[in-house]
């Protein structure tokens, strides 16, 4: 499932979208996204098909004339992709949308459903009311309500419900209107979503995605803010992403929804209007790859989903003092992508874990744990994990704001490491 | 709810005042028109909002094509007294609650917490084996009715060997069905291939009636090589989905949900087939049951709840396990219907599922069977139910109630079965099994690539480290490491 890359740095050709280039200027939400051709030698996950291209998605915030140079020697398989080939970097003709994050879901699901009928929805006030957050908005009266189903409360029995319609043949959405209403659903998830497949010796598949928003909001209070991706990071069975830009939640959909695995889906409550220009052709992301943010010499900064924000915008700060931070989004919590990481690791030597987790049994610590089992001759230092604390989420604002890792901290961390 | 009724007169709340506000009477038939609307009861609650202006969802109409109104109408046997009490024109004893109009009462009486007559239970055969005059019952032929009782001996067969196995130390866990076995069998043999299984422990008698070989059990219990599960669960945790029945799992009702999305995915499909599921009397208490149940009757999908209430959960009595009356009265508090049947009449079983199956398929209802019945065996290996049961309670429904005997007499009855017959099969199927334990104790156990196999549809590169890990491990102990088993 994870890929085995041969050399895919060096040779994988890249194809930049105009957009990238020309919406640099506004820092927070548009990354260079380039649409690759795998080599056959890559992740095996994601079935070949000439009508889709892989994603490696590698934002940029410093283009400069390799990034043309790579351009002419892209190769396509998808036609459709000549579009974009016209006008190299220019921003009068702006190919790809632009729109909000949760809109790319919604879009990646649309699409998704149109492409195969078995794609179905369900969770509680997803039809006619269009979701929680909007994400489900006009599926309901497109495809219908039985493919898009309105469940009464019970998280157990509906994720319970979509394993059975998964293994009937179906290929179900399910949605926790909170991350932390699968709580609920444990039971199901790791019992028999991530089990079945194995104690039935294979004879039944499971390709049921589960998604839903997480993280601390504003002002949620603490049963609303909760963290679920360290709760299920060790089920064995289940595969777990993050999505954080409106491109990679709709790649990320669209590769969750193919993949013949149960896919936990994560979304952040506070990403959803993050805007953005994406392709207009049809693309995924692959599930276990990380994605390079912002590539550096000095220290790797490893995050996720929010995080990843506020990494930026420390970035900004540490690049004025004079720092060179690698950021990676690592986008894949379970396996982690140890490739990237790796080399990244074996470039700077250092690294900073910024994550929501609490400290205690998070997705930082298990990443701790990872690469400084894998990678531990090529730290300088001891890695440092900046991650929220072991408390329930307060409901006041400033309270709130101080269990959240703040960019401050980050800058402080990083100077910090790099003594 | 989706149907447009231009006269609101049709539609008209009674209350039942025997009983208090609530009262759903039995149905007597699938769908009425709307001329005899006067004569039903509704339930506020199951009036579609469209009746009510102010309530209308357009979007709730246009999907639904070609059904029936979607919810139960009731007949009352004192409909006429009923609509004569209440004035037509009494609207302000009336009010549009969201879900329908309700009715007062200035009267307050509270529902009892159970019927006054318990539910009766569905009985074709007596104790004798003979056929109770006037009842009812869907025929079986001889064909039929001779490989049923087969398959019932063959279970019972198959579970007294098993059983001992388990003590000799030959496997490891076993579960037996004694008692049980007019339920595996009579349902299996009414519902089609088709049909998709979600059972939950003690249900094997279903693959059993589908085709699944006693070489095929054998190998499950033994864990070898040729188990379709690969050696990964237990014994008796069978599974088959070419036979669709889906791999049992250890946790209590959690099959439930899975057969409603099943149902809900043949829904979409269109597909002639129901989703069955069986669990026990303790399996009712969990949420997930529940659940399951509002779930279907919402969204009206063809599934036969099966539970086999056989009067222990491990060693909880019933009466510690719920206070209502057995199962089949909850399928009213969801919207389903039910009925009790005596479980270990085969003949009742099989006339029940045919019918319910019949109902599900055809008019895409859920239906609740609740087979009553006793677990002669310990609940498992693991138990010794004589430590929360007397002996002889046992003893006795194992002789006097074993419904394999009772159907027995039945087909004897008609001349289709005799003793050298009977003498004949338990020999052949007794043999059978012991060659197959055999077969499966000598075969080879699966390899340890299986360990890693399976968990996702491929090995991720983490498990593919932890492989290379513990071969390393193996070989450097290979003195530790069993040699019948594959690397």
């Amino acid at each position: 499932m994870a890929a085995t890359f041969h050399g895919v740095g060096a040779t994988v050709a890249a194809l930049s979208s105009s957009s990238s280039s020309s919406s640099s200027s506004s820092p927070s939400n548009s990354f260079g996204s380039k649409i690759l051709l795998s080599s056959p030698s890559r992740s095996f996950s994601v079935r070949k098909r000439a009508s889709f291209t892989m994603v490696r998605s590698e934002g940029s915030m410093n283009f400069d004339l390799n990034f043309k140079g790579r351009r002419a020697q892209q190769l396509i398989a998808n036609a459709v992709a000549t579009k974009a080939d016209s006008s190299p970097a220019s921003s009068s003709s702006k190919p790809g949308h632009e729109l909000l994050l949760f809109e790319a879901l919604r879009e990646g699901l649309e699409e998704e459903m149109e492409r195969d009928p078995r794609v179905c929805v369900m969770g509680e006030d997803v039809g006619h009311y269009g979701g929680s957050y909007k994400v489900t908005k006009g599926l309901a009266t497109k495809f219908g309500d039985l493919r898009v189903l309105d469940t009464p409360i019970a998280e157990n029995s509906f994720t319970g419900m979509g394993i059975g319609a998964a293994m009937t043949g179906l290929r179900p959405v399910v949605e926790g209107m909170n991350m932390g209403f699968l709580l609920l659903a444990f039971n199901q998830i790791s019992n028999n979503c991530g089990m079945l497949h194995y104690t039935s010796g294979g004879q039944f598949t499971i390709p049921i995605v589960i998604r839903g928003p997480g993280g601390v909001g504003r002002q949620l209070g603490a049963e609303h803010s909760q963290r679920l991706e360290s709760y299920f990071q060790s089920i064995p069975g289940i595969q777990m992403v993050a999505c954080s830009t409106p491109y990679n939640a709709k790649g990320l959909m669209k590769a969750a929804i193919r993949s013949e695995n149960p896919v936990i889906l994560f979304e952040h409550v506070l990403l959803y209007n993050l805007k953005e220009r994406i392709p207009d052709e049809d693309y995924i992301c692959n599930l276990e790859e990380a994605e390079m943010v912002r590539p550096g010499e000095h220290v790797t900064i490893l995050t996720y989903s929010r995080m990843r924000y506020h990494v930026m915008q420390a970035a900004k700060t540490l690049v004025n003092k004079g720092y060179d931070p690698e950021v990676i989004d690592i986008r894949s919590l379970k396996p982690f992508d140890l490739y990237t990481i790796g080399n990244s690791v074996k470039k700077t030597h250092r690294v900073l874990i910024v994550e929501e987790c609490m400290r205690t049994g998070g997705i930082g610590a298990s990443l701790i744990a990872a690469i400084t089992e894998n990678f531990n001759d090529y730290l300088d230092a001891p890695i440092m994990c900046l991650s929220s604390q072991d408390v329930p989420t307060p409901y006041a604002g400033t309270l709130e704001e101080w269990t959240v890792v703040q960019p401050a901290q980050i800058v402080a961390a990083v100077e910090q490491l790099c003594q | 709810m989706a149907f447009y009724s231009k006269n609101p007169r049709n539609i008209i709340n009674n209350l039942k005042s025997k009983v208090g506000l609530w009262s759903l009477m039995k149905q007597s038939h699938g769908t009425c028109s709307y001329s005899s609307c006067l004569n039903t009861i509704h339930l506020h609650r199951f009036l579609p909002l469209t009746t009510l202006p102010q309530f209308t969802n357009p979007d709730s109409i246009s999907h639904k094509k070609g059904h029936f109104p979607h919810f139960q109408r009731f007949q009352s046997t004192t409909t006429e007294k009923q609509i004569d009490s209440v004035p037509n024109g009494e609207q302000s004893q009336v009010l549009d609650f969201p879900g329908g109009k309700v009715v007062f009462s200035p009267e307050m009486r509270f529902l009892s917490e159970s019927p006054s007559v318990y539910s009766q239970c569905y009985r074709v055969l007596d104790d004798n084996g003979q056929l109770i005059s006037h009842s009812n019952f869907v025929p079986v032929s001889e064909e039929v009715a001779v490989k049923m009782y087969s398959n019932m001996v063959t279970l019972q067969t198959l579970d007294t060997i098993f059983y001992e196995a388990q003590r000799q130390g030959r496997i490891s866990f076993y579960v037996i069905s004694i008692g049980e076995e007019a339920i595996n069998i009579a349902s299996a043999a009414a519902l089609t291939s088709d049909d998709i299984v979600f059972p939950q422990y003690r249900e094997p008698g279903v693959l059993l009636w589908r085709g699944f070989t006693l070489q095929e059990f054998a190998n499950q219990c033994f864990g070898n090589k040729a188990d379709y599960g690969k050696g990964r669960q237990m014994p008796i945790h069978y599974g088959s989905n070419k036979l669709n029945y889906f791999t049992v799992a250890s946790t209590i009702a959690t099959q439930i949900p899975h057969a409603v999305g099943a149902a809900y995915s043949l829904k979409i499909d269109k597909k002639d087939a129901c989703a069955v599921t069986y669990f026990g009397d303790g399996g009712t208490s969990e949420g997930d049951f529940h659940a399951a149940m509002n779930f279907v009757a919402v969204t009206e999908s063809p599934v036969i709840f099966i539970c086999r209430n056989n009067g222990w959960a491990i060693s909880t009595p019933t009466s510690d396990q719920f206070r209502s009356d057995g199962i089949a009265v909850r399928g009213q508090a969801y919207g389903v219907q039910s009925i009790r049947v005596d479980g270990n009449d085969a003949l009742a079983m099989y006339s029940a599922v045919h019918s319910a199956r019949h109902m599900a398929v055809n008019e895409h209802r859920p239906i609740l069977i609740e087979a009553v019945t006793y677990r002669v065996g310990h609940h498992s290996t693991s138990d010794d139910s004589t430590k929360y049961r007397p002996a002889n309670e046992i003893e006795w429904w194992r002789m006097a109630r074993d419904p394999v005997t009772r159907f027995r007499k039945w087909i004897e009855i008609n001349g289709w079965w005799g003793s050298e017959a009977e003498s004949q099969l338990r020999s052949s199927i007794r043999s059978q099994l012991l060659h197959a334990i055999q077969i499966a104790e000598r075969a080879e156990k699966p390899p340890v690539n299986d360990l890693f196999t399976d968990v996702y549809d491929n090995i991720p590169s983490n498990l593919r480290e932890q492989e290379k890990l513990l071969k390393e491990t193996i070989n450097r102990h290979t003195k530790d490491y069993p040699a019948d088993v594959p690397i």
